[in-house]
């Protein structure tokens, strides 16, 4: 699969001294990227590497501080997303972006329906083009088949013509792994194959080792909104892509307290999903931080939602301080002292509308209200309290956290569930997306609660913050547990190869 | 100065002001329509309203909708109507409870449909509210009551003054107090916006969702009972048609009052300026002159203005949340 010739490949794309710059946080500074026709580049790094923002880049959503990007040579101005389609670029996205309730044949030329000479849609023409661009692939689906009775692999091939109804020469697949079975995997690379017979250009985001390996021509790594590395991925072997993709200085200033490791707080036996995970057992102790390591979709939050009664595991036991809990629902896990800081502040977290005060006192209503009576001065007491603690950043305690910046925000939504007194903290992902600064004091924080005796679960996919933070470290792959790892002599190549089940690395 | 304008900013300053050169605009032309009497007779008049528009408010807040409160109102009244003629001797104390637990009973079964099936309440009070109006046509079999029909003390008791306010008014009075001592100090009341502030965010707090939107439509429906015997009452009358398309103008006082669509924004004091404001207008037109189709077409364009206004403030905070949500981390 590794192309004969490259030699000869001119790139069709070169971005050079991309920066992107968001409010606080450094996304891109100065990469360069190259991708050439008739090959796959991979492009690889951490959560957080700034891969996305590279792809929105290149699909025209965001536009960069500064740098170049050429195609065939001339400098091309990417403003719109409908530019970038002009030139020829799409972007087949994680959950692909299509219309359910619309046929296949809608679905492919949205957007640019072919007409009559009357300027109405013509049908008949848009069907047989379709038809015949699935064909192309040997995707046997009809055209005339709603995108909802699709499965996720036919809806990839639906996107996939949809970029070659545009006439696509730059085709962008965005972790296209990521939903499929084995099988399908292996289908869509077929197609992958004949894009590269086509003289497509293709840029390939996976997490997957094995993927890149098998798939791709190039390579580019980015780690921190920097481009690490790149070139052609059989000069490379597997340890010198874990190295290049974690090999920061990882002895980066983490507030980790010594805390006294006391009893078992939570012990979790045999825990079971239908779907999500399956025999997860783990014990937690006083004073204990927690790491949950994984790549995205291993099942970590999945588990922590289930402890938080959100969702009904099918198997497994739960005991809190040497008593065996049933947690049927949030309210249930709040009430027994376990507590849940879900990854999205705004979908999970706050309710933006409501002031900080109603936010921090709405798991703790019970304690500060009097026969059913809400008591407005007993919640400000408890909101300064925590607001003072976490050093939140507001005008007034009135305001809606709507008008509050990310990491305030995040700071609310800790302050919220630390209010309820709990003897378990499950942390989610909690320093994504929110600023440098914010990040220590978040840091900080949690090592200070472990000092206090709470017991502490922190999922997290950021190498760094696992290392830094956790006294243990579980490690999940595909919903089971591949690992359990003590903090002394921890290493992030031991950690990535649990996660991804890389074994060529571990040589 | 800062605070005068943070003051113009809500909502409720906005509609006070609004109401005031809608009340000068009107005295201008007609100086008796703001003698504190006449004031009075439109609270009194805009009471039901406010009541109903009360109950709407917190289904809304839970970003949900009642659409059936008006077909409650016609077959609660009817029922107490027909009750009230057939047994004249029943104390009007007892028909009121039967009226309360009546429109609970249809809010209950609005807001089962809503928690259980999981049926969007849009689709489920559109249904009922055909099929509660159908029963009252049923119990009555296309009947009225009229006043001759009714036990004197049925029609007495909304009239009765007390410290010279009708008692209809005083329920009016009664409903905003307690309505306001839900909405800012129960945890009822902050689970209602809550839930339709974040529904997700409210799960993860604890927050039983659909119990919460069960008892905003119970809450609705009890309202509308009580405003079932108060109408035909006030009204003297009772028929199938009773309070026709007087859903929409709960929600259109709810929309003015500042409300959200969405859910999870709005207060007791614009709810209630809302209601008086459309009662203000529905009270001046006719003595204005003008024609009641074009009562219906200003109402109509006042709504509009209204969600215009809070669209408008909506997107502000919209592109705040957008531009945060485009973190790249």
């Amino acid at each position: 699969m590794l192309p004969t010739d490259t030699s000869t490949t001119e790139p069709i794309l070169k971005m050079t001294g991309i920066s992107k710059t968001f409010p606080g946080v450094k996304a891109l500074s100065d990469v360069a990227l190259e991708l050439r026709p008739g090959h796959v580049t991979a492009l690889i790094g951490e959560n957080g590497a700034g891969k996305s923002t590279l792809v929105k880049i290149l699909t025209g959503i965001y536009q960069p501080d500064g740098g170049n990007i050429e195609i065939d040579g001339k400098t091309v101005e990417l403003p719109t997303a409908e530019a970038a389609q002009e030139l020829g670029i799409t972007a087949i996205h994680q959950e692909t972006v299509l219309f359910d309730e619309l046929t296949v044949a809608e679905n492919i030329y949205i957007g640019h329906q072919p007409r009559n000479r009357y300027g109405l849609i013509d049908w008949a023409a848009m069907h047989a083009r379709a038809a015949a661009i699935l064909h192309g692939i040997d995707a046997p689906i009809s055209t005339r088949t709603r995108l909802k009775d699709l499965s996720i692999a036919q809806r990839h091939l639906v996107a996939i013509a949809r970029a070659l109804s545009i006439d696509a020469r730059i085709v962008i697949m965005d972790e296209p792994t990521a939903a499929l079975s084995y099988k399908e995997v292996e289908e869509l690379f077929g197609i992958i194959d004949r894009l590269k017979k086509a003289g497509k250009a293709i840029l390939f985001i996976s997490h997957k080792f094995e993927e890149v390996w098998q798939i791709c021509d190039y390579f580019a790594v980015f780690r921190d909104g920097r481009q690490v590395g790149a070139g052609r991925l059989d000069e490379v072997s597997h340890n010198d892509l874990v190295k290049l993709m974690v090999g920061r200085d990882v002895t980066q200033a983490f507030p980790k307290l010594p805390a006294e490791i006391g009893d078992v707080v939570l012990k979790v036996d045999g825990y079971c999903h239908p779907t999500e995970f399956d025999q997860v057992s783990l014990e937690l102790r006083r004073g204990e931080i927690l790491g949950l390591y994984g790549l995205v979709g291993a099942g970590r939050s999945e588990v922590c939602q289930a402890l938080f009664g959100v969702t009904r595991p099918s198997a497994g036991t739960v005991t809190l301080s040497g008593r065996p809990i049933a947690v049927r629902s949030p309210s249930d896990a709040i009430d027994a002292g376990i507590v849940y800081v879900p990854e999205e502040r705004g979908r999970h977290g706050a309710i933006t509308a409501m002031s900080i005060v109603s936010n921090i006192s709405l798991p703790s209503l019970k304690v500060t209200s009097r026969r059913n009576f809400l008591r407005m001065a007993e919640e400000f007491d408890l909101a300064r309290k925590y607001a003072e603690r976490l050093d939140l950043r507001a005008a007034s305690l009135s305001q809606p956290v709507g008008t509050l910046s990310g990491g305030n925000q995040q700071k609310v939504v800790i302050g919220k569930w630390l209010a309820t007194l709990p003897k378990v903290i499950i942390l989610d992902e909690p320093t994504k997306g929110i600023d440098i600064g914010s990040k220590a004091a978040v840091h900080a924080f949690m090592s200070q609660l472990a000092v206090e005796g709470l017991a502490v679960i922190m999922v997290s996919s950021e190498i760094p913050e696992i290392l830094g933070m956790s006294d243990r470290v579980i490690v999940m792959r595909e919903g089971r547990m591949a690992g359990v790892f003590e903090r002394e002599g921890l290493t992030p190549e031991t950690l990535v190869r649990a996660a991804t089940g890389n074994k060529e690395a571990a040589a | 100065m800062n605070t005068i304008r943070s003051l113009l900013a809500r909502r409720e300053a906005l509609l006070v002001l609004a109401c005031l050169l809608l009340l000068a605009a009107i005295t201008a032309r007609f100086p008796a329509f703001s003698t504190p009497k006449n004031l009075a007779g439109v609270f009194n008049d805009t009471s039901i309203l406010i009541m109903m528009a009360l109950g709407q408010s917190a289904v809304i807040l839970t970003k949900s909708i009642d659409l059936s409160v008006a077909a409650n109102v016609a077959l609660t009244g009817m029922t107490v109507a027909m009750l009230n003629h057939l047994m004249p001797g029943l104390p009007v104390v007892v028909l009121i409870l039967i009226a309360l637990g009546m429109g609970m009973l249809l809010g209950a079964i609005n807001g089962f449909l809503v928690w259980w099936l999981d049926i969007p309440a849009i689709v489920v009070t559109l249904g009922t509210m055909t099929i509660f109006r159908g029963l009252a046509f049923v119990e009555s079999g296309g009947a009225w009551v009229n006043a001759h029909e009714m036990s004197p003390a049925f029609l007495e008791l909304p009239r009765t003054l007390i410290l010279g306010l009708p008692v209809l008014s005083w329920a009016g009075l009664l409903a905003i107090l307690l309505a306001a001592v839900l909405f800012t100090r129960t945890g009822l009341g902050r689970a209602f916006y809550a839930t339709g502030g974040n529904a997700v965010a409210a799960v993860y707090t604890g927050i039983d969702i659909g119990k919460t939107r069960f008892l905003a439509f119970v809450l609705s429906g009890t309202v509308a009972g009580l405003c079932g015997y108060l109408w035909v009452s006030r009204y003297a009358v009772a028929y199938v048609d009773v309070a026709s398309g007087f859903e929409l103008d709960t929600i259109a006082a709810c929309v003015i009052g500042g409300v959200s669509t969405i859910g999870g924004v709005g207060t007791v004091g614009g709810v209630v300026l809302g209601a008086l404001f459309l009662g203000i207008i529905k009270n001046a037109l006719p003595v204005i002159g003008i024609s009641p189709f074009w009562q219906m077409a200003i109402s109509g364009a006042i709504i509009i203005t209204a969600v215009v206004i809070n669209a408008r403030g909506e997107r502000v905070k919209g592109r705040v949340i957008l531009r945060r949500k485009e973190l790249p981390l």
